[in-house]
């Protein structure tokens, strides 16, 4: 395609997909992206569409549907051509384990506590996210969206969220 | 099942009646706790146990909307109108989950025993032979570990609490107990999905794994265990229901039945 070709359309491949994806954040925690939570299980570029298949984090989660949205809203602005078509599947449960370690710490600086793995019978809380102190308790194991508990920092007095552990 | 792929296109009859009964097993007992749970919103002992009761209910209407979908990719109709428009005699929920609230420690009680049901029951539908029952369950096991904590947590606290509050668990428990049984039922075509693969427990198995999980919990509180629990009358998996049951009915799907096709 010629450098001056004022119809230039970007042929996208799955990487500049995803980089387009990076874009999106969650409605719930505008903090960190969709790919940062993990959950993109696999993009698909077709002559004619592009598929992208995501990971409910919970089964009842209300935001699936903006988060449907978004990702068509983002991908038609970045290759219009294309149909865009985003299904939720569960082929394989989203984990709190397919957090990235970026979107850890971007959840850390935003208040909210990375989940921390419990033992059976066991809940192990998280560490405080504003100064670090493991001495935390559990206020409520559900808070504002399906994902999040609710914890208290006995060193620094803070209320704070955490992501559950699932 | 995959993307575009047409569930109905090789299923056996026998197969697809059996599986579409027990679906709605399925959703219905989520749908009905679900609903059971939003009517404490604004009325909880505290503000906590709104936020609590309020995010349940949402897990729980979430698993059914799973549910009702698997119906509607079967050919039962829109997923909505399934939930909203049934009758009381096409329900196939458990009838301890229509059981009025109650007071908190009815209330508690009885989500605590079908919390625990619930987490054997998708233990045993991990493996089923029908992947999107296998998938679901995969996923709402997880989930589930929190409702059966909280329920656990809040059922030793009265439990363990002088006075009025374990007089009330200890009043809640033999109104619960009359319809417990009815949990661990399988419908009509019960002996076709264990032979299939499509839930690994029957009956007795199903109600073996709860009762040593609630019994251990009874020794440990010191609660009297009320008896092996009988199997009532009427059964829920056969569509044999309460007038609780058909007065939540109505008061759920008032809005819904006003305008079915509008869009909400």
């Amino acid at each position: 395609m010629d450098a001056d070709d004022q119809q230039h359309v970007v042929e996208p491949s799955c990487q500049a997909v995803l980089l387009a994806l990076d874009d999106v954040s969650d409605p719930e925690i505008p903090a960190v992206s969709i790919r940062e939570l993990g959950l993109i299980h696999h993009v698909a570029v077709e002559e004619d569409v592009i598929s992208v298949e995501l990971l409910p984090t919970f089964v009842g989660c209300p935001a699936l549907e903006m988060i449907r949205h978004k990702v068509v809203e983002r991908l038609t602005a970045e290759f219009g051509t294309r149909r865009v078509n985003v299904a939720f599947v569960m082929t394989q449960p989203w984990t709190s384990q397919r957090i990235t370690s970026v979107g850890i710490e971007k959840l850390r600086a935003y208040g909210i506590a990375a989940p921390v793995r419990s033992q059976p019978g066991r809940l192990v809380t998280p560490p405080c996210p504003y100064c670090g102190a493991s001495d935390t308790k559990v206020e409520n194991l559900f808070g504002p969206t399906a994902c999040r508990s609710l914890y208290y920092c006995t060193s620094c007095q803070q209320p704070f969220e955490g992501i559950k552990a699932v | 099942m995959r993307n575009g792929e047409n569930p109905l296109s090789s299923m056996p009859l026998q197969l697809r009646t059996a599986l579409i009964d027990f679906l709605y097993q399925l959703a219905d007992d989520e749908l009905i706790v679900g609903h059971r749970n939003s009517e404490w919103l604004g009325i909880a002992p505290d503000i906590e146990e709104d936020v609590a009761f309020a995010s349940m209910a949402q897990d729980e209407i979430g698993h059914a909307t799973y549910f009702y979908g698997l119906l509607e990719a079967l050919g039962e109709g829109r997923a909505d109108d399934l939930a909203f428009v049934r009758s009381a005699s096409q329900r196939r929920n458990a009838r301890l989950i229509e059981q009025p609230n109650g007071d908190w420690a009815a209330t508690i009680s009885r989500r605590y025993l079908y919390d625990v049901f619930e987490s054997v029951r998708l233990k045993a539908l991990v493996e089923s032979t029908y992947e999107p029952i296998s998938q679901g369950a995969n996923k709402m096991l997880r989930e589930e570990y929190y409702h059966v904590l909280h329920m656990g947590t809040w059922f030793r606290r009265l439990a363990r609490a002088d006075g009025v509050a374990r007089s009330r668990i200890e009043c809640a428990l033999p109104l619960v107990w009359k319809d417990v049984a009815d949990l661990f039922t399988l419908g009509e075509h019960r002996e076709f999905l264990v032979r299939e693969g499509i839930i690994s427990m029957d009956e007795p198995e199903l109600y073996a794994a709860w009762e040593r999980d609630v019994s251990q919990v009874f020794t440990e509180l010191q609660l009297q265990w009320p008896g092996s629990p009988q199997l009532p009358a009427e059964r829920g998996r056969l569509g044999q229901h309460s007038t609780d049951l058909e007065t939540l009915l109505g008061a759920m799907g008032e809005v819904y039945v006003s305008d079915p096709h509008t869009g909400w």
